[in-house]
């Protein structure tokens, strides 16, 4: 085969593609903290609940960690609108990865909370620490060293699954990517560097996500 | 909502859209199955690979770690456009499926070989030692005493993983293969209230994943505790 | 001619020598104690003499033939003659107590199976396991699991064994019956290297013991020369903290 590649107009178009990248960041960014917002009361509610608490958290952790975002988005996206809820594709694509990270962290996070160790609540309480205390200096150190690599492992997974928005036309760094490509015709060349900024881009996220556990919650997490 | 929900109900559940959204979940079964197969296979052979300590291996190795570290970080859908571009010039005829199926293949390889090497290197290495000191070859331990012992912690990530891999096949939609989540595209544009042709499809895949999960959390809670 | 001879053995871990320039003839049927502190390099003589941690300069004879541990079938020919017991008995933790003593035979020196099973129950039974033969390592207390351990090495039929510290890791009361199992093997005509902090046990089954330190033996002789007369300051010095316990 005597294809030459031609990587020119690629790299012409790079920065439109990194401000693509910055968007496919923001789309996991707020779907990140919207999901911890849930998984926090997801993770709560299903150690510390009632019962009905729990089946209903447990319900909803079940049915989004078993469908695909995609599909979830789907629904959101073409069935509102016949309830009279038009959605932005935005908007559609950051509900879906949202709720889908709620369910996520919740499990993430509640496997932090059953780390904390029962004999050193009573050690903690028996040395008279108030309820703030605890959570502060016994709690929190355990739930930070459990969750803090599922944490980072699991935005590095958000800043992939946010490429699902490019199929409804929002314009992040795959999207960004269709749209080159059917201009300039250099599929290949064009998803290849795309392929590169999401690995430096991940790298990048995971890397600085692993200093940053290591120096703030003393986690030894691999850098890379 | 409610109303056009009622009133396609009887003919969105007749026969035909039934059969059709079962042939369509074979199709995501297959894709899925046969990726896993692969990357069972071939995550085995990156994960022996990378554990063997040959100074001869090491361009070798180098090279897996990046095929391994580059498929972690990619997402499903480029590699999905990636591969379509690639194959399609070179074998002109080939199917979308298979398309697909190849690019499943090589994201799980990626994701099965480190879930099989770290399960590889929490056997320790004193029984490594012990074999090497009878005259074990490297195929002998690693058939006799590694692996006997790593599938107990091979096995449930794997199964975690796959159940990744189901959902993730979603996306081969875009290139056209018919599974779940296409078949669900075709009944909304048949005139389907989207509720239901795409709620028949999540529902789809609950059956085809619950089961794995539920089967994953089993293996992990048995087998920790023995 | 020597049953095993050392000259000028060297070795280390990266760029750290921990063992300098040993030379040692062993005759056969010989049990050769070494002794010495911690990080005196007596373990890694055993790791470089079996091949696990490779010299890097120095010379191996055994039975009069040169060991080249660079080569797989030399160091293949070397293993099976020589036998290591481990301190942390590195038993197969997916194997019965009786495959992890026949495996060795039957899958790796190919030999009969009836043969194998009858050695080593025969071996089991010496060193008091073969009513266990049916348990699996982890439901084994440390001192049953490491006579398993020579039972083991044993049934490979080796000339010359090797005991790196094999009573180290067990509870007290389980050392005596991991040295008893031995000493019961001194008449078996086997050579034996032993390294061990168990002065009475060294002093009693040893004929002859080698003071280690730094990588080097300072001091060779009979048990009554060395724990009686030492001629070495080092020797007296470390024999004299040792027997003062």
């Amino acid at each position: 085969m005597d294809y030459t590649f031609q990587f020119g107009d690629v790299f012409a178009q790079l920065p439109y593609l990194l401000g693509g990248a910055l968007v496919s960041l923001q789309i996991a960014f707020v779907s990140f903290w919207a999901g911890t917002v849930i998984g926090i009361a997801g993770a709560i509610a299903r150690v510390y609940g009632n019962p009905l608490a729990r089946r209903v958290t447990g319900g909803y952790v079940t049915f989004f960690t078993n469908t695909p975002a995609l599909v979830q988005v789907f629904l959101l996206y073409y069935a509102l609108p016949d309830a009279g809820v038009l959605l932005q594709p935005m908007t559609a694509v950051l509900i879906g990865l949202t709720l889908n990270a709620g369910a996520y962290l919740t499990e993430i996070l509640r496997a932090g909370v059953i780390s904390v160790r029962r004999s050193e609540m009573e050690a903690a309480i028996t040395l008279g620490m108030s309820r703030l205390q605890i959570l502060r200096f016994v709690m929190l150190p355990h739930i930070a060293k459990t969750i803090y690599a599922p944490l980072s492992n699991f935005f590095v997974w958000l800043v992939l699954g946010s490429s699902l928005a490019a199929l409804f036309g929002v314009e992040e760094l795959t999207g960004r990517a269709i749209n080159i490509s059917t201009a300039n015709l250099r599929t290949i060349e064009t998803f290849a560097v795309v392929a590169v900024i999401y690995v430096v881009l991940t790298l990048l996220a995971s890397t600085s996500l692993a200093l940053v556990g290591r120096w703030a919650f003393r986690v030894k997490a691999k850098v890379i | 909502m409610f109303e056009r929900i009622l009133q396609d109900a009887p003919q969105f559940f007749a026969g035909s859209n039934l059969l059709f959204i079962a042939q369509a979940m074979g199709r995501t079964l297959a894709m899925t199955l046969i990726g896993c197969g692969v990357g069972m296979v071939f995550g085995l052979l990156i994960a022996v690979v990378r554990i063997s300590t040959t100074p001869l291996l090491l361009p070798l190795r180098a090279l897996l770690v990046l095929y391994v570290e580059t498929f972690r970080r990619i997402p499903f859908l480029v590699i999905l456009f990636i591969v379509m571009f690639v194959i399609e010039p070179l074998i002109p005829g080939a199917s979308l499926l298979s398309i697909a199926t190849v690019s499943v293949c090589l994201l799980s390889t990626a994701f099965l070989s480190e879930v099989i090497r770290s399960g590889l290197e929490s056997v320790p290495p004193q029984q490594i030692e012990g074999a090497r000191s009878l005259n074990f070859t490297f195929m002998q331990s690693l058939f006799m005493v590694i692996l006997p012992q790593s599938w107990k912690v091979i096995l449930p990530p794997a199964a975690a993983f796959i159940v990744m891999f189901i959902k993730d096949t979603s996306l081969a939609s875009q290139l056209g293969v018919v599974e779940l989540t296409f078949a669900g595209k075709m009944l909304v544009n048949r005139g389907f209230s989207p509720v239901l042709g795409f709620g028949a499809i999540l529902v789809a895949y609950f059956i085809l994943s619950y089961p794995l999960s539920r089967f994953a959390a089993y293996l992990e809670k048995r087998l920790a505790s023995s | 001619m020597h049953h095993l001879e050392i000259r000028g053995l060297a070795t280390g871990y990266g760029a750290q020598q921990v063992l300098k320039d040993v030379t040692l003839p062993v005759d056969r049927g010989e049990v050769v104690s070494l002794i010495g502190p911690s990080g005196s390099g007596k373990s890694t003589l055993l790791r470089a003499l079996i091949g696990l941690t490779p010299p890097t300069s120095g010379e191996v004879f055994v039975g009069g033939s040169k060991v080249d541990y660079s080569s797989r079938a030399s160091l293949r020919q070397l293993r099976d003659r020589m036998s290591i017991v481990f301190q942390q008995y590195n038993l197969f933790q997916n194997m019965t107590v009786l495959r992890n003593v026949t495996i060795t035979p039957l899958k790796i020196k190919k030999r009969p199976a009836a043969e194998c099973e009858r050695e080593a129950l025969q071996w089991l039974e010496r060193v008091g396991m073969a009513h266990k033969h049916d348990a699996y390592p982890d439901k084994l207390s440390g001192g049953q699991q490491q006579r398993v351990a020579i039972a083991r090495a044993l049934a490979t039929r080796p000339e010359i064994l090797l005991l790196d510290e094999v009573t180290s890791a067990l509870d007290p009361e389980r050392v005596n019956e991991v040295l008893d199992t031995i000493r019961g093997l001194t008449s078996e005509g086997i050579t034996m290297i032993i390294v061990s902090h168990e002065m009475a046990f060294v002093r009693e089954v040893s004929t002859r013991v080698a003071m280690m330190d730094e990588g080097r033996i300072v001091e060779c002789g009979s048990p009554q020369q060395i724990f009686g007369a030492p001629l070495q300051e080092r020797t007296r010095e470390f024999v004299s903290k040792i027997l003062r316990h």
